[in-house]
């Protein structure tokens, strides 16, 4: 058996409990840790996309009990690569971190191996009931990432991110439990092929559960009426963190995807493709919505927060449109908002402490120090984020605008292009705000009228400016993300091949299904284990 | 038994919900614990409900418990019981730091115990 397929979930649960073990003393051995480990999970998730290129699904049966009745991972194309951009964003962001961040509160080391642990077997797991223990290890660890470093705003929002996502689990036991109930397996495999022999007089009850595991993955997902406690939990987040959150909305998208083509997919009869008609309704006021967010934002944390919903919407979109096209087109513009949008997180933390007071807020302020570098990376990540061309946003967004059918361009093309617009509108007028509009010449004059005190806390700004700078550590976690937006487009003909080739693979349930489980001799009465 | 079992699981879910809807932060807290409940509860029934049936499969067959839901409902409470956990330390920390234990951080009818 090819034991690298557990790797993923083995190495940061590894490196995670050393972590936990080491909590005191400097911080060097733990970032060596850490980055070290990370940047294993790199070498192993390329290793595994390479591996996964050849087309064949494979699978990792834990503790050699074979499916439908053990637990397993399975290692496909859209696996692969949601691994691979997990460790990638992972090792980014962890470099930023590395500069100072991580010692802002205790355990950052620990609990983000545990996060990334989380994440790698949410995408790994082939079993529905795993699905939910990994969401809950990948929830607790961001629970106390998201509070790290402690303080008003963290506390506040923590609490209603904590209880909106207690009550998604409740609500995903509950789906878990009718589907459980009606098709009497948890294997994802092992339900698709037995969706299609469903009793009529169950058809019902299988469908409330697998709508409500739709709101759960909605709400992890940030689709249009359970997005709200979104942009207040991004906007509070520590900048790596936040960064690293990027993904986690995506384990939502990716969920509803591996769910809704594979268990109620094509040859699942009355059931097939029950989510997707919503999705679409949906994605299109998420779109709108964000739209509106980001040209209303006041915060330029917020305003990021709001492009990640402008690309959640963008993405379902892409699952709505339900076709081979449009997956694959989904595919490429995940890998390029998720890298995006948590590098533009990693930069706006620089820029909102390079300005003082003024902090992250889009006001007159003062300038940064780094001017011609914060400035030109803004300004990739902007035109990257909101899809002007020379960057992968444009690849990206035009992937999907070609692959909706007719009837549904009437609907995608207006609203895609006009929340595009307000991304751009909003960004440029963030930009220039921040670089432009500098209250320098005025700096000096408040200074002399205000009292002794006032020029104390300027002095300690100024000295706190000064740490803040980009230092090697930041330069390279900023640079890898944001840099991946050009090698995107560079490498373009690649990475399409692949997303086109794993949207072929996920649109094949029959080879998963055979690939799992043997077809002649199906599991009499129970599928997975916890 | 199953009507019984069936308004348990429904009680316990109606209080937990309106619980959870409250608006401080010790009523949320207890809300989701209830709902928690009678979510395994209604995990636990999944297999469907029998009496007197064997733990493990017997030589000669016959009505047994199935096996699978005990497990799911086994690692449903562990989770569930980390989560109370934490959400309470959570609450108690949110009190501390922001002064109210509303779950909005503030209510004027509140006396604060710190203006900034």
């Amino acid at each position: 058996m090819d034991h690298l397929i557990a790797l993923p979930v083995l190495l940061p649960l590894i490196a995670g409990l050393g972590l936990l073990l080491n909590r005191e003393g400097p911080a060097t051995p733990r970032r060596i840790i850490g980055l070290s480990a990370t940047a294993l999970l790199v070498a192993v998730c390329a290793l595994l996309l390479v591996q996964s290129a050849d087309g064949t699904i494979r699978y990792y049966a834990l503790g050699d009990w074979q499916p439908p009745f053990g637990i397993i991972l399975v290692h496909d194309r859209l696996s692969a690569l949601m691994v691979t951009l997990t460790a990638l964003l992972a090792l980014g962001s962890l470099f930023y971190a590395s500069a100072g961040n991580d010692e802002e509160g205790s355990n950052f080391h620990g609990l983000f191996q545990l996060q990334l642990m989380g994440i790698n077997g949410a995408f790994l797991t082939g079993d529905l009931f795993n699905l939910f223990v990994f969401f809950e290890v990948l929830l607790i660890a961001s629970y106390s990432l998201l509070m790290h470093g402690g303080g008003k705003a963290r506390i506040h929002s923590g609490f209603h991110y904590v209880a909106l996502n207690l009550a998604g689990s409740a609500l995903f036991l509950i789906g878990l439990g009718v589907l459980y109930g009606t098709l009497g397996t948890l294997n994802m495999a092992d339900m698709a092929a037995r969706v299609p022999a469903l009793d009529s007089s169950r058809l019902a009850l299988a469908e409330a559960g697998a709508m409500l595991l739709l709101v759960v993955f909605g709400l992890k997902s940030a689709i249009l009426p359970l997005y709200f406690w979104l942009p207040r939990a991004y906007a509070s987040a520590p900048a790596p963190v936040a960064a690293l959150f990027a993904i986690l909305t995506k384990v939502g998208i990716y969920a509803i995807l591996r769910v809704f083509t594979l268990v109620f997919g094509a040859q699942a009869g009355t059931l097939a493709y029950l989510a997707q008609p919503w999705v679409w309704w949906l994605s299109l006021a998420t779109l709108a919505l964000g739209g509106l967010g980001v040209l209303s934002a006041r915060d330029l944390r917020t305003q990021v927060a709001y492009l990640i919903i402008i690309s959640v919407g963008t993405l379902l979109a892409g699952i709505g449109m339900n076709s081979i096209e449009a997956n694959a087109a989904l595919l490429y513009y995940m890998v390029h908002t998720t890298l995006v949008t948590g590098g533009l997180f990693l930069l706006v933390d620089i820029i909102a402490h390079q300005r003082g007071k003024a902090g992250a807020r889009i006001v007159r302020g003062r300038a940064v120090n780094q001017v011609a570098l914060l400035g030109s990376l803004f300004f990739i990540g902007a035109l990257a984020v909101a899809g002007i061309p020379p960057f992968s946003g444009a690849v990206g967004k035009a992937l999907i605008l070609e692959a909706a059918t007719p009837a549904q361009q009437l609907w995608l093309w207006p609203i895609l292009l006009t929340s595009s617009l307000a991304a751009i509108v909003a960004l440029s007028r963030t930009g220039s705000t921040l670089f432009w509009r500098v209250s320098g010449g005025e700096r000096r004059r408040e200074r002399h009228e205000s009292g002794e005190r006032d020029k104390e806390h300027e002095r300690d700004k100024d000295s706190e400016r000064g740490q803040r700078r980009v230092g090697t550590m930041r330069a390279i976690g900023i640079l890898l993300l944001l840099g991946a937006s050009p090698l995107l487009v560079i490498f373009g003909g690649p990475l399409t091949a692949f997303t086109d080739a794993a949207a072929d693979q996920l649109a094949d349930q029959e080879a998963y299904i055979s690939s799992i489980i043997e077809r002649e001799a199906p599991g009499d009465t129970t599928g997975g284990k916890p | 038994m199953e009507a019984l079992f069936s308004m348990t699981t429904g009680v316990l879910a109606a209080c937990g919900l309106f619980l959870a809807l409250r608006g401080r932060t010790f009523p949320v807290v207890v809300g989701l614990t209830l709902l928690s409940y009678a979510v395994n509860l209604f995990l636990f029934s999944m297999g469907g409900l029998t009496t007197a049936g064997a733990v493990v499969i017997e030589e000669h067959g016959g009505d047994y418990a199935d096996p699978l839901p005990q497990a799911l409902v086994l690692t449903a409470i562990v989770i569930g019981f980390a989560m109370t956990a934490f959400s309470v330390i959570l609450a108690m920390r949110a009190r501390g730091d922001l002064g109210s234990d509303h779950v909005n951080g503030n209510r004027l009818d509140e006396p604060r115990e710190e203006s900034s």
